[in-house]
């Protein structure tokens, strides 16, 4: 078991981070090329003030018209993506891995508030299984891809609360936990994951047109 | 209030021009065009809005097709993109015929393009970009509806989009010009004046059954003094269907010949009539096609041409008009170009008893007339009237006596629905509001 976890967390999670931030790399390359190429009036348009005016309203909890007639899915949405970005990177554990891999001193949350940040996170999964299950317009647009990377997100936050709650078997649960936590990584430019990558700069471009050219609010 | 899913496959409407379509089709040409389409002329931002699109949903309720059909989804945005862009995307372009005629009649008659849902999609994903590729590859399918068809027709004939005959034209205007010289002994409509600051121009309906509107106009610029001229020849319209069936070629020609006709005049500035669509064609569609990224003469709506006036006194309220108004705001315009203060603006300053609309300006709810729905004639005259339930609600709760809505295709929608909802509602334009109660 110790063989593997030395595999998993040494060369394994360097080829999974080598795969995410090589291939977003390589996907927002291709993604500039193909604007430039086939896309001019992406960059003709794109303007920082009204790109950062669109964004800002978009990245505020009921900032928007939509977020506002939505509060069940603002609060799910917000915080499942503050809770998945924060608990992985400042949980106790975590913290010693960035500095032994790394170099990198961070601070580290208290481990109560870091389990409650991820079952967080594994709550607003359920939330958005239950949109999907349930709801006309997102079942009638859901497809297996949907459920995959659905999976992907929550696998980590779910073994990692059973490994830290010693759930089952803990050594098994660890290996598991890290297993998915590089799938996750590795998923991102290569799965619809990659709005992490993309989403800002479509918010950007179309706030650009609303502001520069429409004159008129996008959100 | 139960929810029935739908599909497009469910609600075939006949039509021959898209029927004749598809019956020339090979799986092998679809796939042909498609791939000619998407490789040729998408990129960056088809490949990435399908591609990160999260499946949520949020951009449902911006649909008044969604809102109208009892939140059937097979009618929310995002239902149209599955059911047109990315079986496309994800069989490489080898469709059915009978997909192609479902994919025309969902791109084509259930979506106006208003891009309302684009401000209730998290990342902006523009749905309406993608239904006009939709309907660039049905175009060039040779699968479009007749109606439409024929008014494409009409443009690349004529350059106008009715079939006006050249000296209809300007026959048009100047019985216009001697009508509104019975109020007004000295009133020209000037025809080919160079150097004048104004290069008036309209669309086909005008001088084919809203000549009222010509007349209007004439007398608001005799009034208020300005050096204006219309030209006598094509390049008068500045209507776009092609823009809408997917005729981008007609449609740079069309616009081409606009700009050309006010600079061959050496005009310093276009102003245009109350139209939606003409403005979104000659200000944001029809230019980019050319390669302008603005455009090489100043175009003004006619919103913001009354705003002028009145800002610099030039228009003058002689009388207020009393009956209870609300104001539909045009996508185009509004959503298009941010008009609608300017146009309150004017509104509040001759009509006091003004109400609301809920909700209103950027988030109005759309007509279903424009982007070419309306032209696609009397087979869908009944998709986009009981698709917009939700307007009759909205127009119904005002409780106002008119509606005024700065533009054509908005009033034809309108009209339609106020009627088959048997509203007492009447639709007016702004210049109709102007002409009544200025000073003359």
């Amino acid at each position: 078991m110790n063989a593997v976890y030395q595999f998993v967390v040494g060369p394994l999670a360097w080829v999974a981070w080598t795969i995410f931030l090589g291939g977003s790399l390589l996907r927002l390359g291709l993604m500039y090329r193909s604007v430039i190429k086939k896309d001019p009036v992406v960059f003709e348009y794109m303007s920082f003030k009204y790109g950062m005016r669109s964004i800002l309203h978009w990245i505020t909890p009921f900032g928007t018209v939509n977020w506002r007639k939505n509060p069940a899915m603002t609060v799910a949405t917000f915080g499942f993506h503050i809770l998945l970005f924060l608990a992985p990177i400042f949980l106790l554990g975590h913290v010693v891995l960035w500095d032994q891999a790394f170099g990198i001193n961070l601070p580290a949350l208290p481990e109560t508030v870091a389990d409650l940040m991820a079952v967080g996170v594994i709550a607003a999964c359920c939330f958005f299984a239950g949109r999907r299950i349930m709801l006309p317009e997102v079942s009638f647009v859901t497809s297996a891809m949907d459920w995959v990377v659905l999976v992907i997100v929550a696998l980590p936050f779910v073994t990692g609360v059973l490994a830290y709650h010693q759930i089952l078997n803990y050594d098994l649960m660890l290996i598991l936990h890290i297993l998915a936590g590089e799938l996750m990584l590795a998923a991102i430019p290569f799965t619809r994951l990659s709005h992490m990558l993309f989403g800002f700069f479509s918010r950007a471009y179309m706030g650009s047109e609303f502001g520069a050219v429409r004159h008129a609010k996008d959100w | 209030m139960k929810t029935i899913t739908g599909h497009i496959s469910k609600r075939k409407i006949d039509d021959v021009g898209l029927q004749h379509g598809v019956d020339n089709l090979t799986p092998d040409r679809i796939q042909e065009v498609v791939q000619q389409v998407l490789k040729g002329e998408t990129g960056a931002r088809l490949q990435a809005y399908s591609e990160m699109c999260v499946r949520c949903g949020l951009c449902s309720e911006a649909c008044h097709f969604y809102l109208s059909h009892d939140n059937d989804p097979s009618y929310s945005p995002v239902g149209k993109v599955k059911q047109t862009i990315w079986p496309l995307l994800k069989n490489n372009g080898r469709v059915s015929p009978e997909f192609v005629y479902q994919m025309a009649q969902v791109a084509y008659t259930e979506c106006n393009l208003c891009k309302r849902c684009v401000q209730y999609c998290p990342f902006g994903i523009d749905t309406a970009y993608m239904m006009q590729i939709v309907r660039r590859i049905c175009h060039k399918l040779g699968v479009t509806p007749q109606y439409l068809q024929d008014t494409a027709q009409s443009h690349a004939a004529t350059m106008n989009q009715m079939w006006v005959k050249d000296d209809e034209w300007t026959d048009s205007l100047q019985w216009q010009e001697e009508e509104a010289r019975d109020e007004i002994p000295d009133l020209r409509i000037p025809l080919d004046k160079e150097g004048a600051d104004i290069f008036y121009s309209v669309i086909g309906p005008e001088p084919k059954f809203r000549t009222q509107l010509i007349y209007q106009a004439a007398v608001l610029m005799h009034v208020t003094g300005q050096n204006w001229t219309m030209p006598s020849t094509p390049g008068w319209d500045n209507s776009d269907m092609a823009m809408y069936s997917g005729d981008y070629e007609i449609m740079g020609r069309l616009k081409q010949k606009h700009f050309e006709s006010a600079m061959d005049l050496r005009c310093k500035r276009i102003v245009m009539g109350e139209c939606g669509h003409a403005f979104r064609s000659v200000y944001d569609v029809g230019n980019r096609w050319l390669g302008w990224k603005s455009y090489p003469i100043k175009v003004m709506h006619a919103i913001e041409f009354y705003w002028e006036l009145l800002e610099t006194g030039k228009l003058k309220v002689a009388k207020t008009f009393d009956k209870t108004v609300t104001l539909h705001d045009p996508c185009n315009i509004v959503r298009g170009r941010g008009l609608h203060e300017k146009a309150r603006e004017v509104l509040r300053a001759f009509c006091p008893n003004f109400i609301e609309m809920t909700p209103n300006r950027e988030h109005n709810y759309c007509c279903s007339a424009g982007g070419g729905v309306i032209n696609c004639g009397p087979p869908f005259k009944k998709t986009r009237v009981s698709g917009n339930t939700v307007k009759a609600d909205q127009l119904r709760n005002t409780g106002a006596e008119i509606c005024v809505a700065p533009c054509h295709n908005c009033h034809g929608g309108l009209e339609d629905i106020i009627h088959d909802n048997k509203l007492d509602m009447k639709l007016m334009f702004l210049i109709d509001i102007i002409y009544e109660c200025m000073e003359k």
